[in-house]
């Protein structure tokens, strides 16, 4: 198992720049999540670190020995597609045997292997089956199962949920998850879903346009957002962005919008100019005393709670309430937020400005 | 309104199953009076009206492998009696066979150089269209229309230049300059074939054998030659058909040693009159290897020939 350390990786695929000189760290033992919308140069990055593109610059050190100009062969990663990408003539066992024989491991001892892990997964019973007719589950199984039968240095996921339906997406991704933390091998893990990377991951890279606009604990990037990108990447509904003119001066701990004072964590830097008021829509609240009003346009029932979509002097926003608040449409109401958890956004740059909120994990710039 | 696939009813599949029979029968009367033809006495070959009901005879098969001479009744007469059926059926005709003709070493020239320039074209093909589909190459379209364009006029225009030049390497009547001119004729088809089956093979079967620890060419003939099985049969079915019926270049570039059945078989025609029944022997002799072949192969090809078209 292993450390991995990406420093100022970049790929360029002619004049396009796929990946912009990221770096972060991959500790140990971590389930790390690559988030990114499709183009972001997330699978690009995991393709870098296995081995199946070079770099065009930058470091990749594989437990503290750089690789990045080394062959997919010579890294000792696993890799699983999101295709599964099983050896379509050859048989389950085979499939599994496939990475041992490589390694010029003896008959007797890959089949032992072979079976242990096997049983880890579930599929002693469709070892001499032919890949083509497995469900999807069992494909998963068998492509998780030839990359951890070589005990590789680390993991390297594509999606590998993407290909499921849904119903049994949820139901892998614990088995996944599960499996991480038995083996507690570092595993690197593509994905488009938020849910997804939130729901399993250590840690979070997000990524846009080739560049890492976030590195953190799935708390630190949903509650401490560092670009509004990621704000409005992660979370479902989004952070809500309320626009507005001002200025914010070091040790400033409210802001005004349209009018009514609203608290916010208190400020460390300072700007001015078109600024963003971003909150999410579990801490909007609804309070007939506010001053700050806005008009119910919708309401989506979801259960437990609602989704309440309110028009607002400074643009559209989301509130999540208890479904047992009686809202109606078209009806005014007046709006509170909960003044810790806001983020201060930069209109022009998206950079969230710093605060004692978010001053561990937003850089100064 | 709704519709649905139904089975045929009987009749449909009566209709249908006439029309293809009837089909077969027109396409296959050719070779059927062939291999008829091959099993008639020289006399029944050519009766009019033709005669579809005969009497079978193995002259035309004895004639195709031998050389006869013809001796007087008196000559006949005092030989010892025939050894086997062969000479009984020439001693009818009042000849004797003075040894075996050159048909058996002109069929085992059509074998060496068909399947030579067959095996040349595919490995050379599939290791040209494995490169054209996963590296990145400067002007790779140009270079593949480079290719396409080589069979844009028929080969037969280059007849002269190409045995002028043979005669100056010393390439005339080889084996060698046989199979080289077929596989060059038959290159840019298996390139093109087989770039388009290798290009359906998804790349992460190779990468995932990278990642495996196998080497790129490992991975190649490991994982992506079986996978292109299918393509790799029709190709090889196409190239060697054309190799095995080529009959120009043969014609102008072979006489003796390299010499291959095509040209050689009507050649029997001027042997004492027309014997038809030998030529049809040949001919149908001629036609076993590359029916053995596909049949061997029908199973890929006709997978190859609507590869892409359905999604395995």
């Amino acid at each position: 198992m292993a450390e991995i350390i990406i420093e100022n990786l970049q790929k360029m695929f002619g004049e396009f720049t796929a990946v912009q000189s990221s770096s972060f760290t991959i500790e140990d033992g971590e389930f790390f999540m690559l988030l990114g919308p499709s183009g972001c140069g997330k699978t690009t990055t995991l393709r870098m670190i296995a081995g199946l593109e070079l770099p065009t610059s930058g470091e990749i050190y594989l437990d503290g020995e750089e690789v990045s100009q080394r062959p997919a062969s010579q890294r000792d990663i696993a890799f699983v597609f999101q295709m599964f990408a099983l050896y379509p003539h050859m048989k389950v066992g085979q499939n599994l045997r496939y990475p041992l024989i490589s390694q010029g491991m003896g008959r007797a001892e890959a089949n032992a292997k072979v079976a242990e892990v096997a049983k880890i997964l579930g599929i002693e019973g469709i070892l001499d089956r032919p890949v083509g007719g497995l469900s999807g589950g069992d494909r998963q199984r068998v492509a998780l199962g030839r990359a951890i039968v070589r005990e590789p240095k680390a993991f390297m996921m594509d999606e590998p949920l993407g290909a499921l339906d849904a119903e049994f997406r949820e139901h892998m991704a614990e088995e996944l998850r599960a499996l991480h933390d038995r083996m507690g091998a570092t595993t690197v893990y593509v994905t488009h879903d938020q849910l997804e990377a939130m729901q399993m991951g250590d840690k979070i890279v997000v990524m846009n346009h080739g560049v890492v606009e976030q590195f953190g604990t799935p708390q630190d990037v949903y509650d401490k957002p560092a670009t509004m990108f990621v704000a409005d990447f992660i979370g479902a509904p989004s952070m809500n962005f309320l626009t507005f003119a001002g200025s914010v001066r070091p040790g400033q701990d409210t802001v005004e919008l349209d009018g009514a004072t609203f608290g916010v964590p208190r400020q460390i830097g300072a700007a001015q100019g078109d600024l963003v008021f971003g909150v999410r829509p579990e801490h909007v609240g609804f309070d007939d005393a506010s001053p700050y009003r806005g008009r119910i346009d919708a309401t989506e029932y979801l259960g437990t709670t609602q989704i309440v979509t309110v028009a607002t002097p400074n643009g559209d926003l989301k509130a999540r309430i208890p479904s047992s608040e009686v809202v109606r449409e078209g009806e005014s109401v007046g709006l509170t937020f909960r003044a810790e958890t806001i983020t201060l956004f930069e209109r022009s740059s998206g950079r969230a400005l710093r605060s004692e909120l978010n001053k561990e994990v937003v850089a100064d710039v | 309104m709704s519709y649905s696939i139904t089975d045929p009813s009987p009749r449909q599949k009566w209709f249908a199953g006439t029309l293809v029979i009837l089909y077969a029968l027109i396409t296959l009367m050719p070779l059927v009076w062939i291999l008829m033809t091959g099993f008639k006495t020289p006399p029944d070959s050519i009766s009019y009206p033709p005669k579809v009901i005969f009497q079978p005879s193995l002259e035309g098969y004895v004639n195709l492998f031998t050389t006869r001479t013809r001796v007087s009744p008196d000559d006949l007469a005092a030989l010892p009696p025939p050894a086997n059926f062969a000479e009984e059926i020439v001693r009818n005709r009042d000849m004797v066979i003075v040894g075996p003709s050159k048909f058996g070493e002109r069929f085992m020239n059509s074998v060496i150089i068909g399947f030579g320039s067959t095996f040349l074209s595919i490995f050379l093909g599939t290791l040209a269209a494995y490169a054209f589909s996963r590296y990145k190459i400067p002007l790779k379209d140009d270079l593949l229309f480079f290719i396409l364009s080589t069979r844009m006029m028929p080969p037969i225009a280059v007849a002269i230049p190409i045995f002028l030049m043979y005669r100056t390497l010393g390439l005339s009547d080889t084996h060698l300059g046989m199979i080289l001119l077929y596989t060059a004729v038959n290159i840019s088809l298996a390139v093109w074939l087989l770039k388009g089956f290798i290009d359906e093979i998804p790349r992460e079967y190779e990468e995932a054998a990278l990642i495996d620890g196998y080497t790129r060419f490992q991975a190649f003939y490991k994982v992506v030659l079986p996978q292109a099985a299918t393509g790799i049969a029709s190709t090889a079915i196409f190239c060697l058909i054309f190799a095995w019926n080529e009959y120009a270049f043969a014609v102008l570039l072979t006489s003796g040693t390299a010499q291959t059945a095509p040209p050689f078989i009507p050649t029997i025609i001027g042997v004492g009159g027309l014997d038809w029944p030998a030529v049809a022997a040949g001919a149908t002799i001629f036609l076993l290897p590359v029916m053995v072949f596909t049949i061997l192969l029908r199973k890929h090809l006709l997978r190859g020939i609507t590869f892409g078209a359905v999604r395995k």
